[in-house]
């Protein structure tokens, strides 16, 4: 019952925040935080909590929702990024206030829904459902460019879906013909018989999707464009949680559905994340619109998080998970950064910044210190996390981690080009303008209070995702042993 | 015929005597709104006379029709789609200069005509009810008649139809030349051997269905009829007759085991891979919202076309709840063309829906709601739709079919969103005339039209039950 009103709380608040005001939406969101609260403290097995109610039972498709300590994870990174991102926009948005923040709301909930179901038809429900207010979000309140970037996000993300669809379809059939009950629950379909072929093609449908989300190098190609021409709170929903829901639904489904087909895959995965991950840096490098630089580090970063989740290892796992939440909170602070500049000075071309940090200081250290936390300064979150991918995959995979590594000088050169384009320099143009907020200024204390946690203090955060980790671990280690013992 | 036999046939007979019962009230007096309230008791009360019929004994009636719960249901849906066409209609026609009465008189013979086609289980009956809905659509294509557009898309329509059923009657020719007999299952029975005639009479016959089904190659006429004709009648053409014309087909794919013939399994095929994708790619350069409609319209039918390859129970169910649910979401999109056009000219053009949720957010977010459906997004109608189509194909292993409905459907995607972004671009309200105005009669059949919408897409469960008690008979 909790797990139901977790999602029907934001959806009222979502009807409210359109009728009445905004506030209803903040209020909707700290509701939640309570009942996430109360989640975290009582928690003891594997699954904290889950609900079935029967929906379509034609098919044996039930209401299914369970969270677990990945989950619970991931729905906080949700509320607090929520309500970061409505205080973030308060100013920005002053047309159609209500539908804003009804469209929000929205994306907040299918997200929320996305880490809760554990029935495959209700996931791509919520899957699907988080596209069009994003699309909303991002074709009415979007920049220059905003129809275009709109409508490739949509594209390549539905495209992306349908594959999955599919291969939940073949799933269900497959499982439906060995055991004879059709069902797409998805503890049942875990042990589901398949051919090897028929495992990868299968699996290769999960992939594409989550691959489109996350993303992957050759599919990229939505993300710059849509992180740059959305608005504020759409950047940072995309950049902190859409392309998290990548990650969860490979942590999720792709690996422990299709634990030996991921074995074959983990290398071309684990390749294809090296690749993102180098190949973000530079063109993060040769970017002028600022926005756009922090949208090619997030492809960056997501890069250790593919290379974590196939690496086959807890402790690559374990930095998978706090890159998620790391670099959730620090390029969701470095949206609102950004946002904040361009609100102020109605540019993202970084060549007509310069010197800002005397005029603005607080922006300048702000954005000192979530650039550091990019770059992976130890202390901070994002070390830890790409540290323990890195420590985690190189005993199996030595040479593929070396090149990964190169990825945090690239980093530290990006971003400190970043600081210094922006911050530093002779003034461009003499401005005045006003400098964060107090709102603003909270919202960021309490985003760079969670990076240091995570990077001083993250045991309690491993312990959560611990029990959900040891067991995509095993699943795919036990897989492993399998064809050593055939032969 | 025995007396229990008028009971099964009632919900014909109801909509005959509508029919007489209108034209000669019409004789005597004429009144635009009494004839509409005329016309929607006949259908009502048609409706109410399916239940009688399907309590009734006798099912097959002669070897012409068959009266089984999968011809009740489509005489059901087809007969609600007229009623909201008429509502709509009602608005539509007020201001206009037009003789008004006969309009309605036309679309219940269509609608006995579409009721004819999917009770049919001969050829002899397929062909009246085909003539009875052409001629009828010949003349409600072209009934505005003020421009030339309107009478150039009736002729069309007119040549075409006309064409198609000669291919059509010599193709059941060739069948009864081959097989000795129009009635569908008898061919079945009747032949063991594949020879070329009746191939020929099977392949000729596709030509005749293709075209009011308007796949590809036969789609030509689609375009400019459904943007010349009046929008409610457009309506009508893309929901009543394609819906029934396709509940035949699959009544016929089933009863002469189509699946067994590979000619026609390949040919059916390569049909439905150019529909969808033509369909798709045609829409793609319009910029008139009518016939963006019409081209998606041809793609949906390609859509309907991989789930009938598909065979089995799985497919019948599929096919039947897809037509429901595009019923709906037809409606409703040609519902809010209806009811925004003016008197002298339908709103049509995409330019004219730049900013028009400014204007009318109400009616945007409707609209929105419907164009979604059309592209399968969760929530709607339309997601519960292509997803039995989808599980349809991946229980067929028809994979060529599903990557080709994957990618059309992004291709689909991209021109309802532009619409979509039409309407929710910011435009001056300066430089525009006063926001059309939409009647009562068209708002309500808009929200029981948007209620169906949600509610199968959000609770779909009791709809997929009746569906497949409805098609249990048929395989």
């Amino acid at each position: 019952m909790i797990l139901i009103l977790l999602l029907v709380i934001p959806l009222l608040g979502a009807v409210l925040a359109w009728a009445i005001s905004r506030w209803f939406a903040v209020l909707a969101l700290l509701a939640d935080m309570f009942i996430l609260i109360f989640l975290s403290v009582a928690q003891e097995n594997t699954w904290l909590m889950t609900i079935k109610l029967p929906w379509i039972e034609q098919l044996g498709i039930s209401f299914q929702l369970g969270i677990d300590g990945l989950s619970l994870l991931l729905l906080w990174l949700t509320v607090l990024l929520g309500i970061f991102s409505i205080f973030a926009s308060w100013n920005e948005i002053q047309e159609r206030v209500g539908f804003f923040h009804f469209n929000l709301m929205l994306i907040l909930v299918g997200i929320m829904g996305v880490f809760m179901a554990l029935d495959l038809f209700l996931f791509y429900f919520f899957w699907e459902l988080m596209l069009v207010p994003m699309y909303f979000l991002i074709s009415i309140w979007g920049h220059e460019n905003r129809v275009y970037a709109s409508l490739k996000f949509f594209i390549f993300t539905q495209a992306g879906g349908l594959f999955m669809l599919i291969s939940i379809l073949g799933l269900y059939f497959a499982h439906g013909q060995s055991s004879g009950d059709y069902t797409f629950d998805y503890f049942q379909l875990t042990g589901t018989y398949m051919s090897s072929t028929l495992s990868i093609l299968l699996m290769l449908g999960f992939f594409i999707a989550f691959a489109v989300k996350l993303p992957i190098v050759p599919i990229h190609t939505w993300l710059p464009d849509a992180h740059t021409e959305a608005p504020t709170a759409g950047s940072v929903i995309l950049a902190g949680l859409l392309l998290k829901t990548g990650a969860y639904g490979l942590l999720r489904f792709a690996v422990p559905l299709f634990p030996k087909a991921s074995i074959t895959l983990a290398p071309i995965a684990m390749i294809l994340g090296v690749t993102g991950i180098i190949y973000g840096a530079i063109l993060a490098f040769a970017q002028r619109d600022v926005k756009r630089l922090v949208a090619y580090t997030s492809i960056s970063h997501l890069g250790f998080v593919l290379l974590g989740i196939f690496s086959g290892n807890t402790m690559a796992l374990q930095g998978a998970v706090i890159i998620i939440l790391a670099h959730g909170l620090s390029t969701g602070g470095l949206f609102i950064l950004v946002g904040a500049l361009q609100e102020r000075i109605h540019t993202r071309d970084m060549n007509q910044m310069g010197g800002l940090w005397a005029t603005v200081p607080r922006m300048g250290g702000v954005g000192m210190f979530l650039a550091l936390a990019s770059l992976g300064l130890p202390g901070l979150g994002n070390f830890v996390g790409e540290f323990l991918v890195l420590a985690g995959t190189f005993k199996t995979y030595p040479i593929l981690t070396s090149v990964a590594a190169l990825g945090f000088v690239l980093s530290a050169i990006y971003s400190l080009w970043f600081i210094q384009k922006v911050f530093h320099g002779p003034q461009e143009k003499h401005r005045q303008i006003p400098d964060l907020g107090i709102r603003e200024m909270a919202v960021m204390s309490f985003i760079m209070a969670g990076i240091v946690w995570l990077g001083l203090y993250p045991q309690p955060i491993l312990n959560t995702a611990k029990p959900t980790l040891d067991k995509i671990q095993s699943k795919t280690t036990v897989s492993m042993v399998q064809p050593d013992v055939a032969k | 015929m025995s007396p229990s036999d008028l009971i099964t046939i009632s919900p014909l007979l109801v909509l005959a005597f509508g029919i007489i019962a209108i034209m000669l009230m019409v004789t005597l007096v004429r009144n635009h709104a009494l004839t509409l309230v005329l016309t929607i008791t006949t259908l009502a009360i048609s409706i109410a006379a399916l239940f009688v019929s399907s309590s009734a004994r006798s099912r097959q009636i002669t070897s012409l029709l068959i009266f089984d719960n999968y011809a009740l249901f489509f005489m059901g849906i087809i007969a609600g789609s007229a009623l909201v066409v008429c509502i709509l209609a009602y608005g539509y026609m007020s201001g206009r200069r037009n003789i008004k009465e006969e309009f309605y008189i036309l679309m219940l013979m269509a609608v006995l005509g579409c009721a004819v086609i999917v009770a049919s289980s001969h050829f002899v009956s397929f062909f009246i009810g085909l003539e009875l809905l052409s001629i009828s659509l010949y003349v409600l294509i072209a009934y505005l008649r003020s421009k030339p557009i309107h009478i150039e898309a009736g002729i069309k329509y007119l040549v075409g139809a006309a064409t198609s059923v000669a291919f059509l009657l010599l193709g059941a020719a060739f069948i009864y030349a081959d097989s000795g007999t129009m009635v569908f299952s008898g061919i079945a029975n009747h032949s063991f051997t594949h020879n070329p005639l009746l191939l020929a009479g099977l392949a000729l016959v596709v030509i005749g269905i293709g075209f009011k089904l308007a796949l590809v190659p036969f789609h030509l006429w689609t375009a400019d009829v459904y943007q010349a004709a009046p929008a409610p009648v457009t309506a009508f053409i893309a929901t009543a007759s394609k819906g029934a014309v396709f509940a035949l087909l699959l009544r016929y794919f089933n009863a002469i085991n189509a699946r067994d013939y590979p000619q026609l399994f390949t040919m059916f095929v390569v049909i439905a891979i150019a529909t969808m994708f033509f369909g798709n790619f045609l829409a793609l350069l319009q910029n008139n919202v009518k016939r963006i409609l019409a081209y998606s319209s041809i793609a949906h039918m390609g859509y309907l076309l991989t789930a009938l390859l598909a065979g089995g129970t799985l497919a019948a169910v599929a096919v039947t709840l897809y037509i429901l649910t595009y019923f709906v979401t037809t409606l409703g999109a040609f519902g809010v063309i209806t009811v925004l056009s003016k008197k002298d000219n339908d709103f049509e053009m995409l330019d004219d829906y730049r900013g028009l949720a400014g204007r009318h957010s109400v009616l945007s977010g409707i609209f929105t709601g419907f164009l979604l459906s059309l592209a399968g997004i969760p929530l709607t109608a339309g997601f519960i739709g292509k997803f039995y189509i989808f599980s349809a194909n991946v229980d067929g292993k028809l994979w060529l079919l599903l990557t080709v409905l994957i990618i059309s459907s992004v291709l689909g995607l991209f021109y309802y969103l532009r619409i979509i972004v039409a309407v929710y671009t910011k435009k001056e309200l300066a430089t525009r005339e006063r926001a059309p105005s939409w009647s009562l009669a068209g708002g309500f059949a808009l929200g029981f039209l948007t209620v169906f919408l949600l509610w199968i897409g959000i609770y779909p469960s009791p709809f997929i039950d009746f569906v497949r008690i409805m098609v249990s008979g048929l395989i």
